[in-house]
């Protein structure tokens, strides 16, 4: 059997089918750490944790934050069920400095000793916020570096 | 026999009455676009959570896991999806009648119930029906954190042995004029649908946590999804349902406008010829 030459991604929410493209490359947030998957791949389950997930297609790099699912990986395919899954371009960044902030403050309080505060919903709101302020980063800091290699 | 002006009244009374109903008419119809959109959006994702599943069922040993377990029903949780509001044909008392006959078919056990929805949750409640769960104004603005908090109250109350299943009762969309009410088993998740697998799918796979975690995580997230579908359904159908009924209102209120028009001129000529015969016996008199 011929390795297949890329992987066709996709990935679904309960709200919608949000990728479903040819692509080269994959890195995505495994519970166990993140995966960089080539066309080829042994095939693979895993869960996702909440994290930063980019796609390769040429030299373009996109960027996305994911967080809880599961990933299925087979040699020419990759698929995602995500509970959440945000391109980078619709991450609303003021949105989610808010929300980092007020779960700093929540974090911060339980540290204080309050104890009406569920304190493993502030860590993932927390990681959620620092998730898509990364994401939403790096794929500004990625369409610069292109605008300037084709100027 | 009614005056003329009473009878302008009342048909004015009738056409502003039609007017309300054709507004709802096309909100309903707009909403209804929305949502039958959210129920094919959605899809994708319950169609590969649940191959996933099945897949991963037949690689690992599942039998073992406590929201497969089957136990004998004694007690069942049955949650009913009704609308929040009214005015959408009989959308609400055929799911309610269908639920109360569900109740009656199992006298011999306990019917617990999780009502969703403002119109079934005052229904039942009124006439004393034991109640597990209830929740009012989720179709409004549908969240997918909504299913979730309906899935994890049917996983615990089951995987604690509360209840020894768990139903969910429901309209689903089958077409603009058709809604059918189905009685879905949410819990204990059926083993017929998670023995059949092809063969391709029984690659070996590598596992990051391994099987039996991975299956552990799986389970609930089949069941979110499930109710989350059934959500969706429903408020597409009560939409549906909705559009239909305040649809035939206005056909009700065009024809009533007809009617009562034709009534309103034979009464005015009625009076014109009374009128004339006096004139004209007062001239003659003379």
């Amino acid at each position: 059997m011929s390795l297949p030459t890329h992987l066709t991604l996709e990935i679904v929410t309960p709200d919608r089918a949000l990728v479903t493209e040819d692509v080269d490359e994959v890195q995505l947030p495994g519970t166990e750490g993140y995966l960089g998957i080539l066309p080829g791949h042994t095939p693979l389950l895993t869960a996702l944790r909440v994290g930063p997930l980019w796609y390769r297609k040429g030299t373009e790099k996109f960027y996305l934050s994911v967080a809880f699912g599961f990933a299925e990986v087979l040699p020419d395919r990759v698929r995602l069920l995500a509970r959440i899954a945000e391109r980078a371009e619709e991450i609303d960044v003021d949105r989610a400095e808010e929300h980092r902030r007020k779960a700093e403050e929540m974090l911060q309080a339980a540290k204080a000793g309050n104890t009406d505060i569920d304190l493993e919903r502030a860590r993932v709101s927390l990681m959620k916020a620092l998730t898509r302020l990364q994401v939403a980063g790096r794929h500004s800091a990625h369409a610069a570096s292109q605008a300037k290699r084709r100027n | 026999m009614p005056s003329l002006i009473d009878l302008r009244r009342r048909i004015r009374a009738v056409k502003s009455t039609q007017q309300i109903t054709k507004a709802m008419k096309m909100i309903a119809a707009s909403r209804l676009r929305k949502s039958q959109e959210r129920v094919v959006n959605a899809r994708p994702f319950a169609i590969e959570a649940m191959r996933m599943l099945r897949d991963l069922a037949a690689r690992t040993d599942a039998s073992s896991h406590p929201l497969l377990a089957v136990r004998e029903e004694k007690t069942v949780l049955a949650f009913v999806l009704t609308a929040d509001k009214g005015l959408c044909g009989s959308f609400n008392t055929n799911i309610i009648k269908a639920a109360g006959q569900a109740i009656l078919a199992r006298s011999n056990q306990m019917v617990m119930l999780g009502l969703i929805g403002r119109k079934g949750r005052d229904f039942f409640r009124r006439r004393g029906y034991p109640v597990a769960y209830e929740r009012v104004n989720v179709f409004q603005h549908l969240k997918f954190e909504d299913a979730e908090d309906i899935a994890n109250v049917a996983i615990e109350e089951y995987a604690a042995a509360k209840v020894d299943a768990v139903y969910l009762i429901y309209n689903e969309f089958k077409s603009v004029i058709q809604q059918r009410i189905v009685a879905e088993k949410l819990l204990p998740i059926p083993r017929a649908d998670l023995n059949e697998v092809d063969a391709a799918a029984r690659m070996d796979y590598i596992y990051e946590p391994d099987p039996a975690t991975l299956f552990d995580r799986i389970l609930p997230g089949h069941v979110r999804v499930q109710v989350w579908h059934a959500l969706l359904e429903s408020a597409a159908a009560e939409n549906a349902a909705r559009m239909t009924a305040m649809d035939a209102a206005t056909k009700n209120a065009t024809d009533m406008i007809d009617g009562l028009t034709l009534y309103m001129n034979k009464v005015r000529q009625a009076g014109i010829t009374r009128e004339i015969i006096e004139v004209v016996s007062g001239a003659q008199a003379l």
